[in-house]
């Protein structure tokens, strides 16, 4: 049996990396796969807390945001692909029109 | 109440007259001059003709047992306990006063049919008379005083409105302005008489108020009822041009003549003798508050009369006489004698409304001059108008059998025989009123008709005036309303193509076109509104245009004007009548009929009240019949007196009124500036308050704490925004960052909780 521990670590890795990835990253793909690492991470960690403490409500969680990760994939998809059909570019930085 | 075996509908009289105002205000612009004339006239007419139909079932059920009578009509509120209806009241007061506003009333709506004719904005005019009309008798016929008070701001916007009829001129515009504003100062304290009135006796009803009063005694000192007779007397005063409200009398000649005729002399301003009068019974137990009365009269009969000696404006010294007369009036009722105050009011309502009337018809003559240093030598150019003058000049004077000696000298020998202390001063005071009115009524008489004729010549005469302001709109150009903004378009266009733009103007307030050209394009003019529009509405203003030029020569008024002058004429000469004193052999049926309404004694007891005239002033001590001669040719001798001193300075000496002038000069240009009065209010009201309003609640209260106040939020909230704003850099990676900066600054806040 593993210990409770390890998953967290790795779950909070797999968040941390997430993280660094969306702050660092410029191509608006590769910030939309930090954001499903990042979901994932937390669903580790729902997952393993389930486990652990035969709670079924842990494993209900992740599969609403499995659900939404879903749907929020085929939204977010769609808005990448106009972007680019507009701009030409993925680059978030050069995706800048929305301020004061 | 008798109000379902004998209903005279009441109501219908004051109603009328606000049909006619709802109709020509409403589609008069549509109607041509003269449907706007027929409609003017039918609904004051009518209210004429009704009024002349209750004086007669009145009589013919015997005054004495169907007055007074009350129709109400229905309640208007209801606080508590304290109801204030709807409802007509029909007295001997309010009887005479009716004939006096719808009869004098109609007869000036016949004159100015033609008075107005050549000016612009006739259903405007008629209008506001009727309106004018309906407030008048809504304020005589009220039954309690808050009814009475909603006719005394009616007439006293009429008044505002018809003032400033010409509102394009500056005086005319601000002349409104100044009447309604001084008569807000004395409606202040007819409003606070109102209050104290409610509160001590919990009704406005003048029944209900009477009653109660009437179980008082009379106040030795100052106390409640001498609180409210000296508060209604402020309003008096506003409303009736006394001193030291008066000052807007003068000003309001900058209306059209007939508005001075009907409003500033026959009708609006007696309403504050008529409440005076309506009021006796509170007054007779205010002895303070009648003192006050007749010494307020006084002065202002006698200080009205200084002024008028020396003014040159024609219906200046009209103005001036009518605030004088008024005093009169005032004094009358000051020493109870209200019967021979509303006698006076009747009398003056014939000739002064004739005296405006003429002089508006002398004016007319003159195409607008209204000095009477460029008059002179009229009496065989305009001898209508002369001889209808003539009768009025020697009825205000008090020349037997005139109107005016029997209501005058009925004043003042009341004023002699009343009781207080102090009431031969009073009486002298009057009788030199009369002098002097004779004087300057007979001064304006030779300066106008006799002579030689003065126009075109300057300012002649000895009197070193500056020329007057802008009177009546010249004839050298022509002004007309156009009938719609689209319509004042098309005549600018006209105008522009025409290359002479003189003036175009658009009047804000009320959305009307003013084509001002001169008379020489106005036969283009009228040929061009023929080929470029059909629209009725225009026929007026081709009626204007292709109107003959105006004489410059002295022209006699059209019949539409000389009847109503005739009409008033008569009136002058046998209205003073009906109360023809005993004394010379008549029996004052005026005073025998108001007698009901003013003559309770405050000493009677109740018993004697029910027998109707209780009169122990009635006997003074020092009264025999044939006093009252002596006194009566007293005061013809006064005016005649005026008479010939008048004769020999505008006549015979003609150079006389010079040498006294500068002989006296300082006196002289006091009375030329009217006493200073209007500087004095400049300097002493007018400019600390506009003053204070400028520095003080606009440039500090309004501009630096209210203003600064909304300003600074703005500011701040701008500034704050300014400061923020920079996060919204449309980078998505620092966005990002600002949220992960969030999480990490509320993860570290709950292990921080966590921990302690």
């Amino acid at each position: 049996m593993v210990p409770l521990s390890y998953y967290l670590v790795l779950s909070a890795l797999l968040f941390a990396i997430g993280v660094a990835g969306f702050l660092v990253k410029r191509n608006i793909i590769t910030i939309f796969m930090c954001i499903e690492l990042m979901l994932n991470g937390v669903n580790l960690a729902f997952v393993a807390f389930a486990n652990q403490y035969n709670l079924i409500e842990g494993n209900v969680f992740v599969f609403f945001v499995m659900v939404v990760a879903a749907a929020e994939a085929a939204v977010g998809l769609a808005i990448i692909i106009s972007v680019f059909r507009t701009r030409e570019t993925l680059n978030v930085d050069q995706v800048n029109l929305l301020k004061l | 109440m008798n109000v379902n075996e004998f209903n005279l509908h009441l109501w219908l009289i004051p109603v009328l007259p606000f049909l006619g105002f709802l109709v020509n205000g409403l589609f008069g612009r549509h109607y041509s001059n003269r449907t706007v004339a027929a409609v003017g006239l039918l609904f004051p007419g009518a209210s004429l003709a009704w009024a002349l139909v209750i004086v007669a079932r009145v009589f013919a059920g015997g005054a004495a047992t169907v007055l007074p009578h009350t129709e109400a009509i229905g309640t208007w509120f209801r606080v508590g306990s304290f109801v204030v209806p709807y409802a007509f009241f029909l007295d001997q007061l309010s009887l005479v006063m009716m004939l006096v506003v719808t009869g004098v009333g109609f007869i000036i709506h016949v004159y100015s049919v033609g008075y107005m004719a050549h000016e612009g904005g006739y259903y405007r005019f008629f209008s506001y008379l009727n309106l004018f009309m309906f407030f008048m008798l809504t304020l005589v016929l009220a039954n309690n005083y808050l009814l009475m008070f909603v006719g005394w701001e009616g007439v006293g916007l009429a008044s505002y409105l018809l003032i400033g009829f010409f509102f394009l001129r500056n005086a005319a515009a601000s002349a409104g302005k100044k009447a309604f504003i001084t008569n807000r100062v004395g409606d202040f304290g007819f409003l606070i008489a109102l209050f104290l009135l409610i509160k001590h006796f919990g009704s406005v009803e003048f029944s209900t108020v009477f009653s109660k009063v009437s179980g008082l005694p009379a106040e030795a000192a100052a106390g409640t009822l001498t609180a409210i007779g000296l508060l209604m007397l402020v309003g008096a005063c506003g409303k009736s041009a006394q001193l030291p409200l008066y000052v807007w009398l003068p000003d309001a000649m900058e209306g059209p003549t007939p508005v001075s005729a009907l409003i500033h002399a026959a009708t609006m301003v007696t309403a504050g003798v008529y409440m005076v009068a309506r009021s006796n019974p509170i007054f007779d137990r205010a002895p303070l508050a009648l003192t006050a009365v007749a010494i307020v009269g006084a002065l202002t009969a006698i200080f009205a009369a200084t002024i008028g000696l020396v003014q040159n404006d024609i219906k200046r010294v009209l103005a001036y006489s009518t605030i004088s007369q008024l005093g009169y009036m005032f004094l009358a009722c000051g020493v109870m004698a209200y019967s021979a105050g509303i006698f006076h009011l009747v009398t003056h309502a014939f000739f002064k409304g004739l005296l405006f009337l003429a002089a508006g018809s002398v004016i007319h003559a003159l195409g607008g001059e209204q000095d009477m240093r460029n008059m002179g030598g009229l009496r065989t150019k305009i001898p209508w108008t002369f001889w209808t003058m003539t009768a009025a000049t020697f009825a205000i004077a008090g020349f037997f059998p005139f109107a005016g000696f029997f209501s005058k000298d009925e004043i003042l020998w009341r004023v002699w025989s009343s009781p207080g202390r102090g009431s031969g001063i009073l009486w002298a005071v009057g009788v030199f009123t009369a002098f002097l009115t004779s004087f300057y009524m007979f001064r304006l008489w030779f300066l106008t008709f006799f002579n030689e004729y003065r126009g075109g010549n300057g300012a002649g005469g000895g009197h070193a005036q500056p020329a007057r302001a802008a009177g009546e709109p010249q004839d050298a150009f022509l002004e007309v309303e156009a009938p719609t903004i689209y319509h004042g378009l098309l005549a600018r266009e006209f105008l522009r193509r025409r290359g002479t733009v003189l003036d175009m103007k658009k009047q804000e307030p009320v959305f009307t076109y003013f084509v001002r050209l001169p008379r020489s394009e106005a036969e283009t003019f009228a040929q061009w509104l023929q080929h470029e529009t059909k629209n009725a509405a225009w026929s007026r203003v081709r009626e204007a245009v292709q109107a003959p030029e105006p004489h410059h020569e002295p022209h006699e008024s059209p019949k539409v004007m000389l009847v109503p002058l005739v009409l008033l004429a008569i009136l002058s000469v046998v209205g003073g009548w009906i109360g023809w004193p005993s004394a010379l052999g008549g029996s004052n049926h005026f005073d025998k009929f108001l007698a009901p309404v003013v003559e309770v004694s405050v000493e009677a007891p109740p018993a004697a009240k029910a027998h109707g005239i209780a009169e122990p002033e009635r006997t003074p001590g020092h009264g025999e019949e044939s006093t009252e001669v002596l006194f009566s040719a007293i005061s013809v001798g006064a005016a005649g007196l005026g008479l010939f001193l008048a004769w020999l300075c505008y006549v015979k000496y003609r150079e006389l009124p010079e040498r006294m002038s500068l002989a006296v000069h300082g006196f002289y240009t006091t009375l030329l500036n009217k006493y200073y009065v209007d500087e004095g209010y400049q300097a002493l009201f007018i400019k600390p308050i506009v003053e204070g309003s400028t520095f003080l609640l606009w440039r500090a209260i309004d501009v630096g704490v209210i203003d600064g106040t909304v300003n600074g939020a703005a500011a701040d909230a701008r500034a704050a925004s300014r400061a923020v704003r920079r996060m919204q850099s449309g980078n998505l990676r620092s966005y990002a960052g600002w949220i992960i900066t969030g999480a990490v600054l509320m993860l570290a806040y709950m292990i921080w909780l966590g921990v302690h």
